[in-house]
C-alpha cells in the first residue's frame, strides 16, 4: 500500500508539472499583457513595469523563476491588485468554493444513489419512470439556466431563499441545488443501471436462498457492487462540480475562487491565472487519487499493491 | 420412510411477450428423509424451475406458480406469506446453484457470507456464528478455515468455492438440500470430490437431497431414486436400479443410449433426434411423440396414464397399455 501511494505521489507531481508548463506557455501565447489598457501608458512606464515584474526577461527565465516560486508554494503578488498576494486570494476564496463544492457533491451523491436504487427496485414501475424523468431533466438543463430559474421562482416570486451572496445556510440552498442537479442525475442513472444488473447476479439469488430480507439483500449484497461504476465517475464529477462553480459563483455573487479565476484571465493577471490553475489542478489530481483508493477499498479484487513475495 | 417434502401437481408458468410458457406442467414427487432424489432431463425440461419453485425463488413476475402444492412437513409452501417463506429458506430448505464462480458475492469475505445466514436464522451471536461457520468449513474440507474465513471468493479455486457454497447451504442444518447442477461447472476430478462430499455429509447429517442434473454419470454415483423430466413433466421415475437397468419410457432409454461408455468399444452414440416441443403451446398428447421411435396414433391424441410397475417405478407411456403390450408380444 505504502509503495503504491509513493508511486502515485510521484506521478501526481509529474502531472502537475505538465499542467504548470502547459498553462504557463499557453498563457504567454495569448495576445496582450497585464499592462495593455485603454488609456495608453508611456513606453518608459511600460518598460519599467515589465522589468519590475520580470516580464522583459526571456520566457525560459520567467518559467524557471516561476517553477522556483511554485516549489516554495509562493504564487507571488497579483499584478492588478498589488496589495494582495495570490496566496491571500486562494486563502479567502477557496474555503467558500470548497464548502459549496463539498456540500454539492454530498447532496448529489446521496440523492443520486437513493433515486437510482429506488428506480431499480421499482423497475418499470411508476417510481422508476418518475425518478428517471427527473434524471433526464437534470442532465438536460444547464446549471446556469436552473440557477436563474430557481432565483426567479424561490427567491423573487416566493421569497423563501435569499437571491444571492453567501452568509448563512439559507444562502447555500439555491446554489447547491443548481449545482447538484446535473451530477445527481448522472449518478442516479448510473446507479439504476448498475443496480439492475447486479440484482440479476447469481450471488443475489444465493442471498435470497439464504432467507435474507430484501433490505439486507439490497444494502449488504447489491449496493456495494452497484456502486463501483459510480465511484469511477465520481472523480470526473468532482471535477465538473469544481469547474461548474465558476458560473454559479458569478450568478449568486459568491466570493469563491471562481471570481478570481475569471477576472484574472480577462485582465491577463499572470500570477493569478497560474496560481488558480495550479491550485485547481492539484485538487483534481488529489480527488482522482482518493477515488482510486476508494475503489480498492470497495472491491477487494482490485489490488492497489503487489502481494508480498510476488 | 418419512416424507420430508411432497410436491403435488405443480404447474409453473412464465408470462412473456410471446405468450405463456408452461415450464412445469403437473409435477408430482415425494422426497424421503436421508435420500437423494435425482431429477434428470435435457436443458429446458423444467427441472431447475421445479427446484426454484420449491424455494419460491423463480423471478416473479414473469414466473408464477399457477397451481399445485409443495408440502413441507405438512405446510403448503405455495400458500404461506413471503415473510414466513424467508424463515424456511436457508434454514429448513437450502439450495446450491450451478456456478460457484458467480454464486458468491465478490465484495464480501466468505466468512461474512457464511455468518449472515446463521445470524439470520438462529439469532446467534457473532462469535457463536463464527464458531459454527468454522466447523462447517472444516466439514466441507477447507484447509486452514481460520485463515480462509477472512478471504474473499476470488482467492479460492472453483472447487473450493463450491465447497464454500455447500458449507453456506448446510450451515443452518437444513432438512432438504436442493442442488441445481452442482458439479456442471467443475472439472471431473473436482466433480468426483464434490459428489463424495455430498455422500459424506448425507451420512453425517441425514439431509435429504434433490439433485438436479443432466449428467447420468452423476446420477449413477449418488442417487437413490431418479425422476426423468421431459417438457415440464416427470415421464418416468423409479429407483436408480429401475432407471438404469429397466428403463421403460423411450425417452429414458434414449438418454441412456446417448451416454458415452467405456465398455462398449467403438459403438456409436445414439442421439435422440429432434428437439423438445415448444412450451408456449405444448402438445395435447405425449410431448415425446415427435421424437419417439415407437410412437402410435394414440400418442398424438392423449397424454398417457401413469402406469405403476412397482411401488417406486412408474412411467407415463402408452406402450405400457395392455393392448400395446399384446401387440408388442405378437410382433416378437
Amino acid at each position: 500500500m505504502f509503495q503504491y501511494i509513493m508511486k502515485r505521489l510521484i506521478a501526481m507531481v509529474i502531472t502537475l508539472w505538465f499542467i504548470i508548463t502547459l498553462t504557463f506557455f499557453l498563457m504567454h501565447s495569448i495576445p496582450g499583457s497585464p499592462f495593455n489598457e485603454e488609456r495608453a501608458t508611456s513606453e518608459a512606464v511600460q518598460r519599467n513595469l515589465e522589468s519590475f515584474y520580470n516580464l522583459d526577461k526571456p520566457l525560459y527565465v520567467q518559467y524557471g523563476s516561476y517553477l522556483k516560486s511554485v516549489v516554495t508554494l509562493d504564487f507571488g503578488p497579483s499584478i492588478k491588485k498589488p496589495s494582495q498576494s495570490v496566496n491571500d486570494m486562494l486563502g479567502r476564496g477557496f474555503p467558500v468554493s470548497f464548502e459549496l463544492g463539498i456540500v454539492t457533491l454530498l447532496v448529489a451523491v446521496f440523492s443520486g444513489i437513493t433515486l437510482g436504487v429506488i428506480a431499480a427496485l421499482r423497475h418499470n414501475g411508476f417510481l422508476d419512470y418518475f425518478a428517471m424523468s427527473i434524471a433526464v431533466l437534470g442532465i438536460s438543463i444547464p446549471n446556469f439556466v436552473l440557477a436563474t430559474f430557481l432565483i426567479q421562482q424561490l427567491a423573487v416570486k416566493v421569497e423563501i431563499f435569499p437571491v444571492a451572496t453567501w452568509s448563512s445556510p439559507m444562502h447555500m440552498v439555491l446554489p447547491t441545488l443548481a449545482l447538484a442537479t446535473g451530477p445527481m442525475a448522472i449518478i442516479a442513472r448510473l446507479t439504476r443501471s448498475s443496480m439492475l444488473e447486479v440484482l440479476t447476479q447469481d450471488y443475489i439469488r444465493t442471498a435470497r436462498a439464504k432467507g435474507l430480507s430484501p433490505v439486507k439483500i439490497v444494502f449488504r449484497h447489491a449496493l456495494r457492487n452497484a456502486l463501483l461504476p459510480v465511484v469511477t465517475v465520481l472523480g470526473t464529477l468532482a471535477a465538473s462540480i469544481l469547474t461548474g462553480t465558476f458560473v454559479i459563483e458569478k450568478i449568486f455573487a459568491i466570493p469563491g475562487m471562481g471570481k478570481y479565476f475569471v477576472e484574472s484571465i480577462n485582465t491577463r493577471d499572470y500570477p493569478v491565472i497560474m496560481g488558480t490553475t495550479v491550485f485547481y489542478s492539484a485538487i483534481l489530481i488529489i480527488m482522482l487519487f482518493l477515488v482510486d483508493i476508494a475503489y480498492g477499498i470497495l472491491d477487494p479484487r482490485i489490488k492497489l499493491h503487489k502481494k508480498e513475495g510476488s | 420412510m418419512e416424507k420430508v417434502l411432497e410436491v403435488k401437481d405443480l404447474h409453473v408458468t412464465f408470462s412473456t411477450y410471446g405468450g405463456e410458457v408452461k415450464a412445469v406442467r403437473g409435477v408430482t414427487f415425494d422426497l424421503h428423509r436421508g435420500e437423494t432424489l435425482a431429477i434428470v432431463g435435457e436443458s429446458g425440461c423444467g427441472k431447475s424451475v421445479t427446484s426454484q419453485s420449491i424455494m419460491r425463488l423463480i423471478p416473479s413476475p414473469p414466473g408464477r406458480i399457477a397451481s399445485g402444492s409443495v408440502l413441507f412437513k405438512g405446510k403448503d409452501l405455495t400458500k404461506i406469506k413471503e415473510r414466513e417463506m424467508r424463515t424456511i429458506r436457508g434454514s429448513d430448505i437450502s439450495m446450491i446453484f450451478q456456478d460457484p464462480m458467480t454464486a458468491l458475492n465478490p465484495t464480501l469475505t466468505v466468512g461474512k457470507q457464511l455468518v449472515e445466514g446463521i445470524i439470520q436464522h438462529n439469532g446467534s451471536t457473532q462469535q457463536a456464528a463464527k464458531k459454527k461457520a468454522l466447523e462447517m468449513l472444516t466439514l466441507v474440507g477447507i484447509p486452514d478455515p481460520e485463515i480462509r474465513f477472512k478471504n474473499y471468493p476470488h482467492e479460492f479455486s472453483g472447487g473450493m468455492r463450491q465447497r464454500i457454497v455447500i458449507a453456506m447451504a448446510l450451515v443452518c442444518e437444513p432438512e432438504v438440500l436442493i442442488a441445481d447442477e452442482p458439479t456442471t461447472a467443475l472439472d471431473v476430478t473436482i466433480q468426483a470430490q464434490i459428489l463424495d462430499l455430498f455422500k459424506d455429509i448425507q451420512k453425517k447429517t441425514n439431509v435429504s437431497i434433490i439433485l438436479i442434473t443432466h449428467d447420468l454419470g452423476v446420477v449413477a454415483q449418488v442417487a437413490d431414486r431418479v425422476a426423468v423430466m421431459y417438457a415440464g413433466k416427470i415421464v418416468e421415475a423409479g429407483t436408480r436400479r429401475d432407471i438404469f437397468y429397466k428403463p421403460q419410457h423411450p425417452y429414458t432409454k434414449g438418454l441412456l443410449q446417448s451416454v458415452p461408455r467405456l465398455d462398449l468399444d467403438g459403438a456409436d452414440l445414439i442421439p435422440i433426434i429432434g428437439s423438445p416441443p415448444d412450451l408456449f403451446s405444448p402438445p395435447v398428447g405425449c410431448p415425446f411423440t415427435a421424437r419417439c421411435d415407437y410412437a402410435m396414433e394414440v400418442c398424438d391424441r392423449a397424454y398417457p396414464f401413469k402406469t405403476h410397475l412397482t411401488n417406486e417405478h412408474h412411467v407415463d407411456c402408452w406402450l405400457q397399455d395392455e393392448r400395446a403390450q399384446k401387440m408388442l408380444a405378437s410382433i416378437k
